[in-house]
């Protein structure tokens, strides 16, 4: 029967795996409804392992809102690490979910959010043990929708075939929507089938269904145009925006696990977008306007969470989070509030300022100075007007040695190699400049127990942005460069012993690169390297390079094209990238410019503080920014009675 | 309110009342792992508002401790922790908020102010375990169990954290036996063929855990259960445990810690 629990199938198999507990689900905050008391039902996943893929906001934010809603049920699955897999096709026992382990192929949707390309081989495993079929033209009323959001469904190309619609941008109106469609569709009696239903979700103009746009080729390899095939579609498929998040408290319950994740935290998004311009950033991009969340809010939503959840962390989230109007208010009115309690607060994300330094010591005096992170992201004041991250090795000098001279012992510093335009010289940077990190540090400390660690990691453009026409570098150089670093930073034994390194290899970066500008042409290859084993590719230890370059060799040579063609090929200005028709709301032409000018290290500034600027998010998307300061203040929350309280919803 | 003798410099109100707590490991919650149990029990005293006390130190924990922990896996009826408080609450109070602050099948069943000398891990010396064995039939569990029984010493291996090691099996289990599957207790599933074991099992070092038992039984008479099942996908659950009498029987560790009349009631 259609929604009955596979657990006792499943439960034979728990003793022979690792940490079965990730398969049990029974999470505080979880919801178990009844199959029959649902008209539409909805299946979520982040596709990887449990550990990294519950904390995840985005789903744990759809589950609850739709969760709410009487007729509607939402379960979540996750990656099953391979020992599982192994045994699940063995005895026969389908993909699943963790709330009431009840058979993925079973549900009318099935929504994916990628944050990452390095999910899409992940996809193929769970939608195999589904049994639902891995290429949607094969589908059929009796299979659910497969849908793909986050942030990595701005260009669903590469996925395009095993995908039955994309949805671009924010997802809690947008998945309320499409469930209404869903519901009346099933309500007539499922009229049309399968390609009724994805051509009604097409018609909305927020809902991308690939089967309905053909892709033409040039001879040369690159795209002629993207054409709908069918009346009703539109041209563009454009991004969802949620305004006012006051309106969006969510999560109200977050998932509380039982198996240890890589975020134990209450995490509460303070502000969505950026507009501080950083050319490298698909996500400060894609997430235009700035959108804040008012600080009563944010405080009410930092008191239901921890009641609700036990948690005792607070992550204050966003992309730039010290950038929030009134982030001095809800750091200070927060450390007033759960000062001598067991409280800790953070605030990741925050830019090389002193500004940071101030907020960071209010939000420690509940807790230890552990460590900074600053992401200067360039090693030299060129590369770093390139990528227009405004920041001077002054201001990073006197922000880090203020940390320093404040009582913080360890600073990480975080970097990207590869950058457009990047000589080695501009690597090398990075260790002169860690160099005068530990030297101002000891001088304005006058101690030697500092430390500094320098993290790289890889540039990969990004479509939407302006570095989506850029090269990619090749890994070879990559490697070399960071080689040549490590040099340099020891090459000072005595700078070089307090300065941690960190770093990843070139390879990859270029395969995130194939995935992430790549055309429809690239899911033969996702298709090939899966079938070859490839699982689970955020993991190096399970990442294999030459697996994947085998499958591009197998694969694109036969349609014209190759691996380099689409990593480390610059783009030119006429030809038609592969998301044109995809709306993120960021006028083509600006985008241009703005490459233009990262070629000639011109700065942007950021549009909250000086004039428009003409990304033309706003006008095209009818959004415009949202910011405070709306003046409120955070009052001490007076000492309720102490007594137990008996939680609700465990 | 000036500082109390009790509570150092800097330091932590001190702890007022100490009480312990019977909880359980049901269903698919069985697969919690200790850490994970750890984790989940910290989190429900602070969504409860339990007023948990803290030791000192630069990093204050809050006291908990746990006198046993069943193997990842293996279910349980009877497993215990006491808890250090700073202010004094109503153990009944406490048992129905810590109750509802865990997820269904982390049960807390029971919750006693400590009165009595003695620490909980002190009144622990043996376990009872029921067995659930799919794809084993009565007979031939009865076969096996008999075998077990005539022997002196059963060695298994068993890779623990300090190695291979080889023990014996059969010395710490006071007593084992095949219960007919016709009459297993009401509300345990039972999909037919599937032998039930009972087992009380002392405490000793390296811990005789009950996948060392069943080890033991194929060791002694081959005892495999029939595809697709295995041994390693047997159903444990820790029915009780306690203090073993010389009768051999098992006495609640909580017993100690009750009120002499509420021994009779219960």
């Amino acid at each position: 029967m259609r929604g009955d629990s596979v657990f006792p199938q499943l439960e034979q198999l728990l003793p022979l795996v690792s940490k079965p507990i990730q398969y049990v689900g029974g999470e505080l905050g979880a919801v178990v409804k009844p199959w029959e008391s649902a008209t539409v039902r909805w299946v979520l996943s982040y596709p990887d392992a449990y550990e990294v893929g519950l904390p995840n906001q985005g789903v744990q934010i759809l589950y609850e809102v739709l969760n709410e809603r009487e007729d509607v049920l939402a379960e979540r699955t996750y990656a099953v690490w391979p020992d599982l897999e192994q045994l699940m096709r063995e005895r026969g026992v389908p993909q699943f979910t963790v709330d009431a382990h009840r058979a993925v192929g079973d549900f009318d949707l099935f929504g994916l959010s990628f944050s990452t390309e390095l999910g899409y081989t992940n996809m193929l495993t769970e939608l195999s043990l589904a049994q639902i079929p891995l290429l949607a033209a094969d589908r059929d009323e009796s299979h659910p929708i497969v849908v793909a959001g986050g942030h990595a469904a701005f260009n669903p190309e590469p996925i395009a075939d095993f995908v039955d619609a994309a949805v671009l941008g924010d997802g809690e109106e947008a998945v309320l929507e499409i469930t209404d469609i869903v519901a009346a569709w099933k309500r007539e009696g499922s009229p049309g089938g399968r390609d009724e239903i994805l051509l009604r979700l097409a018609k909305t103009e927020s809902v991308y269904v690939p089967r309905f746009y053909d892709v033409d080729y040039l001879p040369d390899g690159r795209i002629q145009r993207v054409v709908p095939n069918r009346p009703g579609v539109p041209f563009r498929v454009h991004k969802r925006t949620t305004m006012d998040l006051d309106a969006w408290p969510y999560p109200k319950k977050p998932l509380v696990p039982l198996a240890e994740t890589v975020h134990e935290r209450f995490a509460v998004e303070i502000f969505r977008g950026c507009t501080r311009g950083c050319r490298f950033c698909q996500a400060g991009m894609i997430t235009r306007p700035v959108r804040e969340r008012s600080i009563t809010t944010v405080a009410q939503m930092v008191h239901d969470g921890l009641e609700f959840s036990g948690f005792t962390e607070v992550g204050l989230l966003s992309l730039s989070s010290a950038d929030h109007s009134e982030i001095g208010d809800i750091c200070s009115g927060l450390a007033d509030q759960y000062e001598g309690t067991n409280v800790s607060l953070s605030l990741p994300s925050t830019r090389v300022d002193a500004f940071n330094i101030d907020l960071a010591q209010e939000l420690a005096r509940n807790g230890r100075r552990t460590g900074l992170t600053f992401a200067p992201e360039g090693g030299s004041e060129r590369i770093r007007k390139v990528i227009n991250k405004m920041v001077t090795e002054e201001d990073l000098i006197r922000t880090v040695t203020t940390a320093y001279s404040n009582g913080w012992r360890q600073v990480k510093l975080y970097f990207m190699c590869g950058l457009p335009t990047e000589t080695d010289e501009d690597v090398l940077q990075i260790a002169r400049l860690a160099h005068n990190v530990i030297k101002s540090g000891r001088q304005a400390t006058g101690s030697k127990d500092i430390r500094c660690t320098v993290s790289i990691g890889g540039f990969v453009p990004k479509p939407h942005t302006p570095f989506q026409w850029a090269p990619m570098e090749r890994p070879e150089v990559i490697d070399a460069r960071l080689k040549a670093l490590k040099n340099e930073i020891n090459s000072d034994r005595s700078l070089g012993r307090a300065i941690g390194f960190r770093y990843h290899d070139g390879e990859p970066s270029l395969i995130e690169g194939l995935l992430a500008r790549g055309d429809r042409r690239v899911g033969a290859v996702i298709r090939k390297v899966w079938e070859n084993g490839q699982r689970f590719d955020g993991w190096s230890e399970h990442f294999s390079y030459p697996r994947w370059v085998d499958a591009c060799a197998e694969v694109l040579p036969g349609l014209g094209v190759d691996l380099e063609w689409f990593t480390t090929r610059e783009r030119e200005q006429s030809e038609v990238l592969p998301w044109d028709h995809l709306d993120s709301g960021l006028d083509k032409d600006w985008l241009w410019q703005d490459w233009q000018d990262a070629l000639t290290e011109y700065e942007q500034d950021d549009c909250r503080w000086t004039p428009c600027f003409d990304c033309g998010v706003c006008p095209s998307m009818d959004t415009s920014i949202q910011i405070g300061p709306t003046g409120h203040k955070l009052l001490p929350i007076t000492p309720v009675n102490t007594g137990l309280r008996v939680p609700a919803g465990a | 309110m000036g500082r109390t003798k009790n509570q150092p410099t800097g330091g932590q109100a001190p702890v007022v009342q100490r009480i312990r707590l019977r909880y359980t490991k049901r269903g698919p919650l069985r697969f919690t792992s200790h850490r994970d149990f750890a984790r989940a029990v910290e989190r429900a005293i602070h969504r409860a508002g339990v007023p948990i006390a803290f030791s000192q130190g630069f990093t204050p924990h809050p006291k908990i401790s746990f006198a046993s922990a069943a193997p990842t896996g293996v279910a349980s009826e009877a497993e215990y922790l006491e808890i250090g408080l700073r202010e004094r609450v109503e153990p009944a109070e406490l048992c129905r908020a810590l109750d509802a602050a865990l997820s269904p099948g982390l049960d807390v069943i029971e919750a006693v102010e400590a009165v009595a000398p003695g620490s909980l891990a002190d009144r622990i010396t043996a376990s009872l375990w029921r067995i659930e064995l799919p794809g084993v039939t009565d007979e031939q569990l009865a076969a096996a169990v008999a075998a077990f029984v005539a022997q002196s010493e059963v060695l298994v291996e068993r890779m623990t954290k300090q190695g291979r090691r080889t023990f014996d099996t059969r010395d710490a289990v006071v007593s084992i036996e095949a219960v007919s599957s016709q009459t297993s207790p009401p509300g345990v599933v039972v999909t037919a063929p599937c032998a039930i074991l009972d087992l009380v099992v002392r405490q000793v070092t390296p811990s005789v855990r009950p996948d060392d038992v069943l080890s033991g039984l194929r060791v002694v008479a081959d005892l495999e259960p029939s595809a697709p099942h295995s041994l390693k996908s047997a159903r444990a659950t820790r029915l009780a445990q306690g203090t073993l009498t010389p009768q051999g029987e098992i006495v609640d560790p909580l017993d100690a810690d009750r009120e002499p009349v509420a021994i009779g009631e219960r």
